[in-house]
């Protein structure tokens, strides 16, 4: 094989065939059949996958075009691939933890009839294809074209059981929520497109936008784009303003909230602005404005944990938070930090929300945790992976998030010390509430009904393995980051992604800031998370919180009444509007004019049928006095 | 004999055709005065043509002659109008004894 670069097309062709074998022949293909198409599919991609990036790595990098997609005057948009060390690096994410969510899901929704099971991994295989089309497009439009993809199957997994209303009603929210941050990013690639007349990004044979952003944009220009670019990341990675849809995602199948709503979708908005660096480093105001939101969403997503009872849901607030961990790091310009905690975060995180389904699969479909509790006994495997998972996102060395987290909150540090110290705050919160529902779930004594208990099972290997395999990744997934300060040289992934952040890194000085400061800094956020861990799961353990809560906690509760604010502010004056326009624009203004106009008609029609009286005379009176008066016309107004 | 005179007799024709058509109830006599208003045109179409053929000294023959032959037409046509016309004003007198024009005045039953 000459260039394996020129195979990375075979990447997202598998997950295509798949979605189209699974859903054209959902009827006819058994149960076993579906799961492995759906996931011997993933797996060739991840194949093909390890084999690009031992490629990139080696230096091989460069752009597939397959065929021109749309050409208009001097606009030329090729459907094409880049496969760089970034993209690459997130193929191994998407198709690595895709498979293992893949495996996962054929036995976890093993009880659905084969026609739902195929359309599920249909549906799961199609995400994947889109979610490869984001990362490997080489501009703008096909990153969209993915975009809007993992959006549209987002929309349909969520509503998988579709008979469920407020199933349906989430899925709504999160599709009409995306959409609002599309239109952001539709409009930010048009002003690229007015600019600059391409969305390349730039490769080494072709300009692109970020070889002409320096010369060509003026800084209102780049800011608008970036603020846009940024408007449609927030509606996809759920931050404020747009994070909503998230939590109330979480009616979808479990590997789905795995897949698509922590490990990948929903670091499309991170992936976007890593990919346009140089455009937001250019941009220090919405640099400011990121770090700012993402902060905000961090610590207010991690309080609003602190207080739910729903696995999924405390999960869901989790990845939010985390969400905003990495656009922190991003608004500081530690790219490479957010990546590798994009990284981190889609081991742990998916190990996480696997194991909550192996639980809840346990559980016969309960998720409140104040029901419950000593799971550990009954759960080895499920446990002992879920704790890990537990641990690394509480940041404790030497696991994944650890390093991930530390890496961000440096460069926090040396951006601004505030920002460091609500960050360290929102790690803490963090160790919290992962501990609070560890030990509500698994430690204490069984709180579910003696029948649960009866049924209360480890799952079958098929579930457990994916777990054991991520487990190890949490574990050992952040040692590719070791910090300078730890173990000198040791950075891997920014060496390895040292020529995608190139053009910032030359343009920012770094603030280092000393060694004894970093390791102050770490010794505080990891003392500060272990108290935190000890704490939670020393009070959670004999003493669950099984009552409503009451004052303050009934806030955090009700998720800060954002849900009812965005009712009050947005849904309902939209209501009345919709209502005013139905019932007065519509019926006093519209529908009059329309019947008005009908009405003159008929009444002009019933006057003037009057002349026709059937009297001969009266119609060659008439007959004369026209043609006089067109004689007279022809004769005085002729010319 | 100059073409004022023809123009003036068609003219009074014509006048004297149409308000009989306004004035008259009578089917027979507006069909009468509709003949007249046909011939006060046909006259009008001799003259001219015949004055064009006396103004066009050196044409060939034929050159003023096309208005006559208009008119024969218009005389075969008239007579083909005439037999229909009276036979439905026939027909009108053996169903309502009438010729009044305003006494059919309604095409509906």
């Amino acid at each position: 094989m000459k260039n394996i670069i020129d195979l990375a097309w075979l990447v997202p062709l598998f997950p295509l065939i798949g979605f189209l074998v699974n859903g054209l022949f959902r009827r006819q293909l058994t149960k076993p059949l579906t799961a492995i198409v759906g996931s011997g599919t993933v797996l060739a991609s991840f194949v093909v996958s390890v084999l690009i990036f031992f490629a990139v790595k080696n230096g091989q990098t460069g752009t597939v075009t397959l065929f021109p997609f749309i050409q208009i005057s001097d606009l030329s948009v090729p459907f094409a691939f880049q496969i760089d060390q970034l993209s690459s690096l997130f193929l191994l994410i998407i198709t690595g933890v895709g498979f293992l969510i893949h495996v996962y899901s054929a036995a976890y929704m093993n009880s659905e009839e084969p026609p739902h099971y195929a359309r599920y991994f249909s549906y799961l295989n199609l995400f994947v294809f889109s979610m490869l089309l984001l990362v490997m497009g080489a501009n703008f439009v096909i990153l969209f074209i993915g975009w809007e993809g993992v959006g549209l199957c987002s929309y349909l997994l969520i509503g998988y059981w579709f008979r469920n209303t407020e199933y349906n009603n989430a899925a709504k929210k999160a599709f009409i929520m995306n959409r609002i941050g599309d239109v952001a990013f539709l409009l930010a690639i048009f002003w690229m497109i007015h600019k600059l007349g391409t969305v390349t990004f730039a490769t080494p044979d072709q300009t692109g936008v970020f070889d002409l952003v320096a010369s060509k944009l003026t800084a209102t220009d780049i800011t608008g784009i970036t603020l846009l670019l940024f408007i449609g990341a927030t509606g996809k990675s759920a931050q404020i303003p747009l994070y909503t849809w998230l939590p109330d995602a979480m009616a979808g199948p479990t590997p789905v909230s795995a897949l698509i709503h922590a490990a990948t979708m929903v670091t499309a908005g991170i992936y976007m602005i890593a990919r346009s660096n140089i455009l937001y480093t250019l941009a220090p105001v919405t640099q400011g404005i990121i770090a700012i939101i993402g902060l905000a969403t961090a610590i207010l997503a991690a309080t609003i944990a602190l207080k739910q009872n729903d696995i999924k849901k405390v999960l869901a607030y989790s990845t939010v938070s985390q969400l905003g961990y990495m656009f922190l790091g991003l608004g500081v310009g530690a790219f490479t930090g957010a990546v590798f905690h994009v990284m981190t975060h889609a081991f742990f995180k998916a190990l996480l929300f696997l194991g909550a389904g192996s639980v809840i699969h346990a559980m016969h479909h309960e998720q409140d945790i104040r029901r419950m509790g000593g799971l550990k006994r009954y759960l080895p495997v499920t446990h002992l992976t879920f704790l890990l998972a537990c641990i690394a996102i509480a940041g404790i060395p030497p696991f994944s998030g650890f390093f991930s987290k530390d890496e961000i909150l440096a460069a926090a540090y040396a951006k601004n010390p505030v920002y460091y110290w609500l960050g360290a705050a929102t790690a803490l919160l963090t160790a919290f509430y992962m501990f609070r529902l560890y030990a509500t779930t698994f430690l204490g004594s069984f709180r579910g009904t003696e029948e649960q208990r009866h049924h209360l099972h480890e799952s079958p290997a098929l579930m457990t393995i994916p777990l054991i395999v991520l487990a190890i990744l949490s574990v050992a997934g952040g040692w590719v980051g070791i910090p300078e300060v730890l173990m000198p040289d040791a950075h891997a992934l920014e060496k390895f992604l040292a020529p995608i952040f190139a053009a910032s890194s030359a343009r920012t000085t770094p603030h280092a800031i000393p060694h004894s400061t970093e390791y102050l800094l770490m010794s505080i956020t990891v003392v500060g998370a272990a108290i935190a861990i000890f704490v939670a799961t020393a009070r959670y353990r004999r003493k669950p919180e099984l009552h409503e809560a009451t004052g303050f906690g009934k806030i955090l509760a009700n998720k800060w009444y954002v849900d009812e604010l965005y009712n009050f502010i947005i849904v309902r004056p939209l209501n009345w509007l919709s209502r005013f326009l139905a019932n007065f624009i519509e019926r006093d203004v519209i529908d009059w004019l329309v019947n008005g106009m009908g009405k003159a008609v008929q009444y002009t029609s019933r006057q003037v049928r009057l002349l026709q009286s059937g009297q001969v005379g009266s119609y060659v009176l008439l007959m004369v006095l026209s043609i006089l008066i067109l004689v007279a016309v022809q004769f005085f107004v002729k010319k | 004999m100059n073409i004022e005179h023809y123009i003036v007799l068609s003219v009074a024709l014509f006048c004297i055709g149409i308000v009989g058509v306004l004035t008259r109830r009578n089917a027979i006599i507006i069909f009468m005065c509709i003949e007249l208003m046909l011939n006060a045109a046909n006259l009008l179409l001799v003259a001219f043509s015949k004055m064009h053929y006396a103004a066009a000294a050196g044409q060939p023959a034929t050159a003023g002659i096309d208005g006559q032959l208009f008119v024969f037409f218009i005389m075969v046509v008239a007579a083909a109008e005439v037999s229909v016309g009276l036979a439905i004003i026939v027909m009108m007198y053996r169903n309502v004894h009438s010729v009044d024009v305003n006494f059919l005045n309604r095409l509906k039953h």
